[in-house]
């Protein structure tokens, strides 16, 4: 098992900053914008996101949650391994938000198709965008394109890309696995 | 440890300490879940289960069918008042021709003792114990011990007493050995003649002092004189037990400490447990309902989850 590193923390860094900044071109304020992690490896990255945007921005109120799409994924009974529920964190109704789903790495897209599903529970939102990290173009399974997108990568089916976060045990990277 | 040890939950004798974690961990998502605006998720579009019930019952089959709908399964009810039981038709032929019509699992309440457990050995569907008889009520027992969980922060440790008619009492069963999987100290208490002889073998304390019982306890779980299943007489009226075993405003005040109140349904106000307390704050009686959605919601998913395509 060979591993490359595909983005080192200095520039996670940088391609945080540019997300963050992004994100403010297009929400102003952030009043009646919503940012929702998606569980379990995208609650890092809104996390980070939410803390810059208070932090180094100044943008007062940010409204975060966590989602997880354990129950409304289409692969239960498929796989090997029995599906593992995380917490959702949405203590606010999404009802006419404009909502931001923010995940590490989009892959074949059936993780967001669920998201899509999954937020419905709390509102119809105005409208839904996507950032994501990781971008692997050339595997999505369903028509989904992130709105944001960290960095762009080619990768084939048997590699995996893993996004490791300081506060899940490590440091800022992102690797090229070969399995 | 993401999968249950069982195919079947037929009884909480059958279970690990890590199932019932397992279980506990994922009720707490299913709880979230029915907080919310929209209380439903489709993990079980593709499953169907049917409600077998051949004894009465109100709340376990509302809740049963509520966390299977709550799921998104197609759901199947039965009863056997209105079926070809009475026609005299077996157990297993019933059920083979319910599962012809494509059912995946099987959820049975039944007056005898190991219903569940000799129809696993000889249908093809997952099967989940709703009450056999004076056996075991699994799910009953879970969400017993999902409640004081919450209420307390943990079983562990924590001294309960059951008391009332434990002779013929499935939830007593049942929550013995989920108290004990969990490393909590249990107690029994009732009228010598509801207590059953060997209880002592499972390892519980026995007392026939309402009073020092309460001392003792941080939970009290008030079981129903079950009058149906009694054949001759236990005791000499309703009001000498509920003298000597029922619980009162005035007799809970008197103690030094808040115990929890538990009750499994249906309160026979007066008799075991009086209004007031029942209604109290100290009671968690609600809130073992409500519990009790998301707790077999989670039982339900954990073993759709094993049943493959």
């Amino acid at each position: 098992m060979s591993q490359k590193v595909l983005l080192n923390s200095k520039e996670v860094n940088i391609i945080l900053h540019r997300l963050a900044c992004q994100l403010i071109e297009n929400h102003d304020d952030f009043s009646e914008t919503v940012l929702i992690g998606i569980q379990p490896r995208g609650k890092f990255l809104a996390d980070r996101l939410a803390q810059m945007l208070k932090e180094d921005y100044r943008i007062k109120n940010i409204q975060i949650g966590h989602l997880d799409i354990t129950f409304f994924r289409d692969d239960f009974r498929r796989g090997d391994k029995p599906l593992e529920a995380n917490t959702t964190e949405i203590d606010f109704i999404v009802e006419g938000k404009n909502v931001v789903f923010i995940d590490d790495v989009l892959y074949t897209g059936r993780s967001i198709r669920s998201a899509l599903t999954a937020i419905q529970s709390f509102g119809r939102p105005n409208n839904i965008e996507l950032l994501t990290l990781i971008d692997r173009r050339f595997s999505r399974h369903l028509p989904i394109q992130p709105n944001y997108r960290g960095r762009q990568v080619d990768a084939i089916d048997n590699q995996k890309v893993k996004v490791n976060w300081i506060e899940n045990g490590g440091e800022d990277a992102v690797y090229l696995i070969d399995k | 440890m993401s999968e249950l040890s069982v195919k079947h939950l037929l009884g909480i004798k059958y279970l690990t300490k890590e199932d019932i974690d397992l279980i506990f961990e994922t009720a707490d998502q299913f709880k979230e879940v029915i907080n919310r605006p929209i209380k439903k998720v489709p993990s079980l579009r593709d499953i169907t289960i049917a409600n077998l019930f051949f004894e009465n019952s109100t709340r376990t089959k509302l809740s049963f069918e509520l966390a299977e709908k709550r799921l998104s399964a197609d759901v199947i009810n039965f009863s056997a008042s209105q079926s070809s039981v009475k026609k005299g038709e077996t157990l297993i032929d019933t059920v083979n021709n319910i599962l012809s019509m494509k059912v995946d699992m099987v959820v049975m309440r039944h007056p005898n003792p190991g219903a569940g457990v000799f129809l696993s050995k000889h249908v093809n569907a997952s099967i989940i114990n709703a009450g056999d008889g004076a056996h075991e009520h699994p799910t009953q027992a879970l969400l017993d011990s999902y409640s004081i969980r919450e209420r307390l922060g943990s079983v562990k440790g924590k001294n309960v007493v059951i008391v009332g008619d434990i002779l013929h009492s499935r939830v007593a069963l049942s929550n013995i050995y989920a108290l004990q999987l969990q490393c909590a100290n249990v107690m029994v208490c009732g009228p010598k003649t509801l207590l059953p002889k060997y209880i002592k073998d499972l390892g519980v304390k026995v007392e026939t002092n309402l009073r020092k019982a309460l001392e003792w306890c941080d939970v009290a779980n008030m079981l129903r004189v079950q009058n149906e299943r009694m054949d001759i007489s236990y005791f000499p009226t309703t009001r000498e037990y509920t003298q000597q075993f029922g619980v009162n405003k005035e007799l809970l005040d008197s103690l030094n400490k808040d115990i929890v109140i538990m009750h499994p349904g249906p309160i026979n106000r007066g008799v075991e447990i009086t209004s007031d307390v029942a209604d109290s704050k100290q009671a968690i009686i609600l809130d073992q309902v409500e519990n009790g959605v998301a707790v077999r919601m989670a039982v339900i998913y954990l073993l759709a989850s094993k049943i493959k395509q």
